[in-house]
């Protein structure tokens, strides 16, 4: 039996860039730019398009804790992105009809179910683990599948509303129309992005790193390497329920679709795409991705033999994902005008 | 419920079962020789069935069912062959993630490739003549073709067998899956080992799905589903083990005939069910190694 471990998931001695070429004002430059967009393209298919890019980015930033931090490839984290989506849109449908509340359902029902089923699926490494999260997240995908009186079965929810946000009680804002829900999306994203980042660089991301590298190493200075795994897990599974306690409210209408195997598929394609090797690579995976797929929706309903055909050429000629590509090819051009 | 009722049933598992060890099988080999997951197994089988459905529209004088059943695996392991040599093996020497990620493309670019060629709506295609009777099981009629198919996985599996324990071949096939770093350090061409695994791994998928053509309708979404039974069946076993498939395919089959009718909506969680239980209580399988 070969060993996934050894090869795979042992990314060599790379230390993970925290940032790209002077990361940090690339991203506040991304940033500036995500804010004024609304005001220079009153587009508003492309709006739309820009806040999936945004939920979605999200997600694979979240799947890149789990592979590229500490070394875990899941299979199965599109039932994170279901679990949130059906989540929110419960709670906000029958319990309290607040976007508040349906994102705080989707973050604690994630993390909940990453717990009880990290348990078991956090013993594993290598591509067993990469088997049980798969089997995990089509069980869970079953369950919507069939659970109708509660999920809508195959059909799904829909009318999913996106309920005006107070704050503090003095003002009430809407976000129920297109550019309203981008900024919405963008700013709790920016949030939840910069928290995971905080996390990442944190002694407790240091930890995960190590336990990437040389989990046994990490056991013998007496960390219990369990319980960062698990740790990790979870908060992976709690952002990408954020994720889709957001994207449930974009889309207006959920299905199974959500949290089939091959959407999970999707997610470890863009993350590793982008590069797992920087923070914000997954992001820039999903956007491409996304961006793509869209494109060539535009000429040919045949999307997946040209983005499947990109991956194939993408794999076997850009092993370090589309940042790792560029960051190469620029790092070679500022060595060629150094000398 | 009759004892004839039951028996019928008992076959229909079987049935299943038969053609979800031709496609774990071969997912099984591919794990314990090339240590990958291909998420373009399934790919294989529906290509199958699709291609069983254009010889069917060919007619080919009513021969079309034998000349698919011996040229249709024998053309899709020669594709597989090719894309093992011109995709897969580049990637060899680096991390497994990129050939999971490889195998990923190739399953959309199959999903897609068989849109195009055969369009979007259900397929179907006629019993084979020879085949389509039924025998008769107390009151209840049970199709010939079930049984043909309840036929041909045993002996595909003896052949399998044989070929595994008896042939030159089958000691460097297993000779690779204890290790292939030796295996090549004794001079045996390695890579076409593996060649010939992920030929043969195509070929029996495509036998299944060539088989299933007649009984269900054909749709590019099916490899995808199918793929994801077959992935059970070998977690259920134990990855590598040719023996764990099989039994983990005969355990499977069977709950999907008799779970049917206990919850006919829930026969798939029955089969998770099992699934997680046996992950739980032996996270390699029920005849995986105990190491990974």
């Amino acid at each position: 039996m070969k060993k996934l471990s050894d090869a795979a998931v042992s990314y060599g001695s790379r230390p993970i860039a925290t940032s790209l070429v002077n990361g940090k004002t690339l991203t506040l430059a991304g940033f500036a730019a995500a804010i004024a967009y609304p005001l220079l393209d009153g587009n508003l298919y492309n709006l739309q398009l820009f806040t999936e890019i945004i939920i979605i980015s999200l997600l694979a930033l979240s799947l890149n804790i789990l592979i590229g931090y500490t070394g875990l490839v899941s299979l199965g984290h599109a039932a994170f992105l279901g679990i949130g989506a059906y989540a929110s849109t419960l709670a906000m449908q029958h319990v309290y009809p607040s976007i508040w509340a349906g994102l705080t359902a989707s973050v604690l029902s994630a993390g909940i179910v990453a717990l009880a089923i990290g348990v078991f699926c956090i013993r594993l490494s290598g591509l067993y683990f990469a088997m049980i999260t798969l089997a995990f997240s089509q069980a869970f995908y079953t369950i919507a599948f069939y659970w109708d009186s509660v999920t809508g079965g195959d059909d799904g929810l829909i009318g999913i509303p996106r309920p005006d946000i107070s704050l503090f009680g003095l003002t009430e804002i809407s976000i129920d129309g297109f550019v309203g829900y981008y900024y919405f999306t963008l700013v709790i994203v920016a949030l939840a992005a910069y928290l995971m980042w905080r996390i990442l660089n944190s002694p407790f991301g240091a930890i995960l790193k190590a336990i990437r590298e040389n989990p046994e190493r990490v056991e013998f200075l007496g960390l219990p390497v369990y319980r960062y795994k698990l740790a990790a897990f979870i908060i992976s599974a709690a952002f990408g329920g954020l994720a889709g306690g957001l994207f449930a409210p974009f889309q207006g209408f959920i299905s199974p679709e959500l949290l089939y195997w091959t959407k999970s598929g999707e997610t470890v394609l863009m993350t590793i795409l982008g590069g797992i090797h920087s923070f914000l690579g997954p992001a820039v995976g999903a956007t491409v991705l996304i961006f793509l797929r869209d494109t060539v929706l535009n000429y040919t309903e045949y999307w997946k033999i040209i983005v499947g055909s990109i991956l194939i050429l993408c794999v076997l000629f850009a092993p370090g994902g589309i940042v790792g590509f560029i960051t190469a090819r620029l790092s070679e051009i500022f060595k060629g005008a150094s000398k | 419920m009759d004892i004839a009722f039951v028996a019928a049933q008992f076959l229909n598992g079987l049935a299943i079962a038969m053609i979800l060890i031709l496609i774990a099988s071969g997912l099984t080999l591919l794990l314990g020789v090339l240590g990958i997951l291909n998420f373009a197994h399934g790919g294989f089988y529906m290509l199958g069935a699709f291609m069983m459905f254009s010889l069917g529209q060919w007619g080919l004088g009513g021969m079309w069912f034998w000349v698919g059943l011996i040229t249709i695996p024998l053309a899709l392991a020669l594709v597989a062959a090719v894309v093992e040599i011109c995709l897969l093996r580049p990637l060899y020497h680096r991390e497994r993630l990129y050939t999971l990620l490889l195998t990923f493309g190739l399953a959309m670019v199959f999903d897609d490739l068989a849109l195009l060629i055969w369009g979007r709506d259900f397929k179907t295609v006629p019993v084979p003549e020879l085949l389509s009777g039924a025998v008769s099981i107390g009151n209840y009629g049970f199709p010939l073709h079930f049984i043909f198919i309840i036929v041909v996985g045993p002996v595909v599996c003896a052949l399998l067998w044989y070929l595994l324990y008896r042939t030159p071949f089958g000691k460097l096939i297993r000779a690779a899956s204890t290790d292939t770093e030796m295996l090549g350090a004794l001079g045996v061409n390695v890579n076409l080992v593996f060649t010939g695994v992920f030929a043969l791994s195509a070929a029996l998928a495509g036998l299944a799905g060539l088989l299933v053509a007649p009984i269900r309708s054909i749709v590019p979404g099916m490899g995808l589903e199918i793929f994801i039974e077959s992935f059970i069946v070998v977690v259920i076993g134990g990855m590598g083990s040719l023996g764990g498939a099989i039994i983990g395919a005969l355990l499977i089959g069977q709950i999907k005939a008799f779970g049917i009718l206990a919850l006919p909506n829930f026969a798939m969680i029955f089969i998770y069910l099992v699934l997680l239980a046996v992950l739980i209580v032996k996270p390699r399988g029920l005849f995986g190694e105990k190491t990974v």
